[in-house]
């Protein structure tokens, strides 16, 4: 049944992204339930914090227990800049950008002396570090109080108000992001950060700049979160440290592993079933965190690399493609034979 | 003051080197970062707690009910979870990111079956104080840290003396010659759960009669603070676990005490991100050289 999807998948590859793409954008203009549009939006939310940390976790390898805390420092540097600074939206985006990759960078560069758990071990450390800043430093977040009446995004005197405009935002930024790393992830710099994954000592022995290279994936996975962050304050209105618990990061990662590692299909996957499912079977709201629980340990029991971990696309194709032909031929030499 | 906040510290150190020598004998037989050793520290507290209510009175008995309950519980992580894993030869990352899994099923197994506001944690009777110099401590601070002393001394002697530590000193060092030598493996894993989850159970139980409450986030800041306390002595060192997790405790009580009471929860990160910055194998851990 998995093998069969998978070469599903291969081989209608381009179809299927196409017709997923006219999907996405069709939506918006059938839904009328706004619980539904917040649904939607939350979910293409939590593909694009799903593929950050993937990008980290999966492409990398290092598992961050604590990635939840960029996406809230976005969020805080771009509710700060643009409610109390009156920052025009870009600027405020920018910043949020450039204070969680500052933030990324600083997480990294413990990975000159650490590697494996030890960081792991670290990043969750990390994230309650910001958790509890953010619960404590009441003059600049008003704590657990929260901020409320954030302004909206507004680009160059257009202003994002209705619930479509803000998918549509979150749209753009979704499907650059998926070309964007679709691209890193296949380019020469993809290939040396997966090879710094599967064996770090063999990689630098190839020349490879380990430092540069992870230092490298943990900016970028940072930025992103940090830009979902500032979207999320501005499309919400109102944040406070409960959006940034260390149960999310938990969440992403359940996300992420039931997507499968490393996959660029995964994230998609993942952040979709699992934000939708729950949703489906309100009944056991109480349950949620235990169910998320639950499916995490049973991924790792049943297949640890998740879904799409492990599976190579363009080797699936190619193979599907070369036993179609094989078949093809030998078909014919029956024919002929038989004539 | 100094005197008092110091006891304080350590008394509040000792649990954390409890839970801390759990989390260091775990990894050091599994190499496996076990993040759901804090929410069996709560569990812990918590089942203490509810037999104690219904038992009306012996608390003692109830203490060793919930031991032995944790203690199952522990065994049973291991015997579910991670030993099929363990037989299938997967990655250590899925070992870890299944007692990550565990800790969010235990955590909220709490909450809906006991809530998640605080509990009142009734002592069995009030203690009392005494006075040393012009400090004044509970009696019940001065139970604790005899008992724990007692347990970390009965728990060396297991460990380095009898034949039973050392065929789990075996297993850390190298499970397969350890296997080949005729322990069973299994057996020696599934005692280090249950001593792990005990010891987290004694503390978790012993923090709730200090601070005569407890609730479920008790379980995952405990969780960080023997990361940090392990990590501090180095990890898979049993001294250094129990030291690492005194400092924990007093740095914690002055901070909170003399600069802010909101970082008492930050500063253990802290010191773990400094110590891993500075010297990641810790104080009494030996540097690893990796062998290709």
């Amino acid at each position: 049944m998995h093998r069969r999807f998978i070469g599903f998948l291969a081989l209608k590859q381009k179809f299927i992204i196409l017709l997923l793409l006219v999907f996405a954008i069709v939506l918006p203009f059938t839904i009328k339930n706004q619980y539904i549009f917040r649904l939607a939006i939350l979910s293409l939310q939590w593909i694009f914090l799903t593929q950050s940390l993937n990008l980290l976790a999966g492409v990398l390898g290092q598992i961050s227990l604590g990635h939840i805390a960029f996406y809230g420092i976005g969020a805080y540097t771009c509710t700060i800049l643009a409610k109390n600074y009156d920052f025009p939206t870009w600027a405020a985006w920018l910043a949020a950008i450039a204070v969680s990759a500052l933030f990324g960078f600083a997480l990294a560069l413990p990975t000159l002396r650490l590697s494996g758990y030890y960081l792991t071990i670290v990043t969750l450390g990390f994230g309650e570090i910001i958790r509890l800043i953010e619960i404590n430093w009441v003059s600049l977040t008003r704590g657990p109080l929260g901020i409320l009446n954030i302004p909206k995004p507004e680009f160059f005197g257009y202003q994002i108000k209705s619930n479509i405009q803000f998918y549509f935002l979150m749209l753009i930024i979704l499907v650059l992001s998926t070309v964007l790393l679709c691209r890193l992830v296949n380019s020469r710099t993809g290939r040396a950060i997966v090879a710094t994954r599967e064996d770090s000592i063999a990689a630098e022995a190839m020349g490879i700049n380990i430092f540069k290279y992870k230092t490298m994936v943990f900016v970028i996975a940072a930025a992103m979160a940090g830009l979902c962050g500032a979207f999320f304050a501005q499309y919400t209105n109102y944040i406070d440290p409960t959006s940034f618990k260390s149960d999310q990061s938990t969440l992403l990662i359940i996300m992420a592993l039931l997507g499968g590692m490393g996959s660029q299909i995964g994230p998609f996957i993942g952040a979709i079933v699992l934000t939708i499912l729950p949703e489906m079977i309100r009944e056991l709201m109480e349950y949620r965190m235990l169910l998320y629980g639950v499916v995490l340990l049973l991924i790792m029991q049943v297949r640890p690399d998740g879904l799409m971990g492990g599976v190579n696309l363009r080797y699936v194709r190619q193979k599907l493609l070369f036993e179609k032909e094989r078949s093809k031929k030998t078909a014919e030499k029956g024919a002929e034979a038989e004539l | 003051m100094f005197i008092q906040q110091l006891i304080n510290g350590i008394t509040i150190g000792c649990n954390y080197a409890l839970v801390a020598i759990g989390f260091t004998m775990v990894f050091g037989v599994l190499r496996l970062v076990n993040l759901a050793n804090g929410s069996i520290f709560a569990l812990g507290a918590f089942f203490t707690l509810i037999i104690y209510t219904a038992m009306q009175g012996h608390f003692l008995l109830s203490l060793l009910c919930a031991i032995l309950a944790t203690a199952f519980v522990g065994v049973m992580v291991d015997r579910l979870a991670l030993y099929r894993l363990r037989k299938k030869g997967a990655a250590r990352v899925s070992g870890m990111i299944t007692t990550l899994a565990i800790a969010t099923i235990i955590d909220n197994a709490v909450i809906i079956l006991f809530g998640s506001q605080t509990r009142p944690f009734k002592r069995p009777k009030d203690f009392g104080n005494i006075l040393i110099g012009d400090a004044v401590v509970g009696k019940l601070q001065i139970y604790i840290l005899l008992s724990i002393l007692a347990i970390v001394l009965i728990l060396s002697y297991l460990i380095y003396k009898t034949k039973l530590g050392k065929s789990m000193l075996a297993t850390a060092q190298d499970p397969e010659a350890a296997m080949l030598m005729g322990i069973s493996v299994n057996r020696i894993i599934s005692l280090t759960f249950a001593i792990s989850a005990a010891l987290a159970c004694f503390a978790g139980s012993m923090i709730g009669l200090y601070y005569q409450a407890i609730d479920v986030t008790l379980g995952t800041s405990i969780g960080m603070k023997t990361f940090a306390a392990a990590v501090l002595g180095g990890v898979g060192s049993i001294p250094g676990a129990f030291v690492g997790g005194i400092v924990v405790g007093v740095i914690e009580t002055f901070v909170a005490v003399y600069l802010s009471s909101g970082l008492r929860d930050a500063i253990a990160f802290f010191i773990l991100i400094v110590v891993l910055l500075i010297k990641p194998a810790g104080i009494f851990g030996k540097k690893v050289v990796e062998k290709v």
